[in-house]
């Protein structure tokens, strides 16, 4: 018997509010810098809430030329500018012969959602009978994903997952069940999500789970989400693939669990988020000891951060209140699709550079949460395993669990 | 006025619960009625279109919300004040 196939990491790009590039993503974290601002992209006058972490700097015309534009909404721009860093840090090079065996997985909760509100407009508001003839292929959920195809001319196994805020997590374990299983030796993986509309805002305000202020993950003062945008793609390889190219190997992923509560449709449950950390952690074969690091779901509503502060207790036992645990999303917003991807990149960071990012905003301790919150300022750690929770509206929970790259 | 705003509010939180108006007394609960908190965003959803008002509510926490969401009483009053900010006299 051969032993299992290993899947490591080997490009990663970003696009979201802490800027675009990997450069200067990590460096925001590292920073502890807050990418949630005033709205500016759009008028918000009539919202309520009028914050969010914008992908301010990211315009699509500095990227694609005006017919290239035509066919691309803000989600597939932010997708392909993402790809692009990835491949140019991966090295990989994708021919016809090994094309087939190259997968494209994105997640994506909303697809081309600026494209349908702008368009709606068109229709309902404007009354116009006819709109641009390539709207359907820009709003389409699977469009970022078939944008990379087509753009890398990957030819493998290719699609969008659509499971909320889990989406990104979701993608990346699908990825690496398929490199793992040996049905193609890399995947493009990762998530993009580009929300930030009038209608995108409005739809979430009515849900009233948002904070008119800021997202403060864990602080006793918590008082809900803040939505944020961008793209997060990861090149994932079996091992010996990128050893025998001498590919420069960041990290690796090494266990994913996937669970559903079969409850609420908003509510998490602790018990359904519970076995996805367990499912991880066993398919990892990692004891909750070698945990060093958690990039926690931590969405700052009061219910997701009890609830996933009582899982990491209960699954992580007594180990739980030494392992530091913070949720990046207090820094580049809750990208729902693409939050999994852009928060795999943080964890990769903490794992191969020794720098934990912060928990931002963070004011007062909860006594519910009892957990290393790593409050407001990055923390020099060394920690050799880590877990990313996402947990999803509709109770669909994906646990990655990943490992520090030592040469071995 | 009050009273209607308190028929009016009977009615919508009725239609949310499945249950009979009569049913519903100033002092009943809506946590009794088994409005959850997703049905208690539906509640406040259905009053805010009908009176054509805004009510500051927070799901996320709704004990920390400025609009009292308790009983049928504590929603008829702070519906009416908000009806009164909004018009005044």
């Amino acid at each position: 018997m051969t032993a299992a196939r290993r899947v490591v990491v080997t490009g990663m790009g970003v696009v979201s509010a802490l800027g675009t590039g990997y450069a200067a993503h990590s460096e925001g974290l590292r920073e502890g810098r807050c990418g949630i601002k005033p709205i500016t992209r759009f008028d918000p006058e009539r919202l309520m809430v009028k914050i969010a972490g914008e992908a301010a700097q990211f315009e699509g015309e500095d990227h694609f030329d005006r017919s290239q534009m035509a066919l691309l909404d803000r989600v597939s721009q932010m997708a392909l500018v993402a790809a692009a860093e990835a491949f140019d840090q991966s090295g990989l090079e994708v021919d016809e012969a090994t094309a087939p065996r190259v997968a494209t997985i994105l997640g994506s909760a909303m697809g081309g959602l600026t494209t349908q509100d702008q368009n709606y407009y068109i229709v309902y508001h404007e009354m116009k009978n006819r709109v641009h003839p390539f709207i359907v292929p820009r709003l389409m959920n699977n469009a970022p994903v078939s944008q990379i195809s087509m753009k890398h001319g990957l030819m493998g196994p290719a699609y969008v997952v659509s499971t909320a805020c889990s989406s990104g997590n979701h993608a990346i374990g699908q990825a690496f069940h398929l490199v793992r299983s040996g049905a193609v030796d890399a995947a493009v993986t990762g998530g993009a999500e580009a929300i930030l509309c009038f209608g995108g805002m409005k739809a979430w305000e009515g849900l009233r789970v948002m904070s008119k202020e800021a997202c403060r993950p864990f602080s006793k003062t918590r008082n809900g989400m803040v939505l944020g945008e961008g793209s997060a793609v990861l090149i994932l390889e079996e091992l010996e693939h990128a050893k025998a190219r001498g590919a420069d190997i960041l990290g690796e992923i090494a266990g994913f669990g996937m669970t559903a509560d079969a409850g609420d449709i908003v509510q998490p449950s602790q018990a359904g988020a519970a076995r996805a950390v367990r499912g991880a952690l066993n398919d990892g074969a990692m004891n909750p000891d070698e945990i060093g690091y958690i990039n926690a779901h931590g969405t700052a509503t009061a219910m997701n951060d009890r609830v996933e502060a009582a899982v990491i207790h209960e699954v992580l036992g007594n180990h739980a209140e030494k392992i530091l645990v913070s949720s990046t999303k207090s820094m580049h917003g809750h990208a729902i699709g693409a939050a999994g991807a852009l928060e795999a990149v943080a964890t990769v960071m903490a794992l191969r550079e020794g720098i934990v990012p912060p928990t931002v905003n963070h004011e007062e301790d909860d006594p519910d949460i009892r957990l290393d919150v790593v409050p407001n300022t990055a923390r020099e750690a060394d920690p050799r395993a880590a877990l990313s929770n996402s947990f999803a509206f509709g109770g669909l929970n994906a646990v990655l669990a990943m490992r520090r790259w030592d040469g071995a | 006025m009050t009273k209607s705003v308190g028929d009016e509010i009977i009615r919508i939180i009725a239609e949310q619960a499945m249950v009979d108006e009569r049913e519903i007394k100033p002092d009943t609960s809506l946590e009794d009625l088994g409005l959850d908190s997703l049905a208690q965003v539906e509640v406040v959803f259905g009053i805010e279109e009908s009176f054509d008002i805004s009510i500051p509510y927070n799901a996320n926490d709704p004990s920390e919300s400025e609009f009292e969401l308790s009983t049928v009483k504590a929603v008829t009053d702070a519906v009416a004040k908000l009806i009164e900010e909004k018009d005044p006299a």
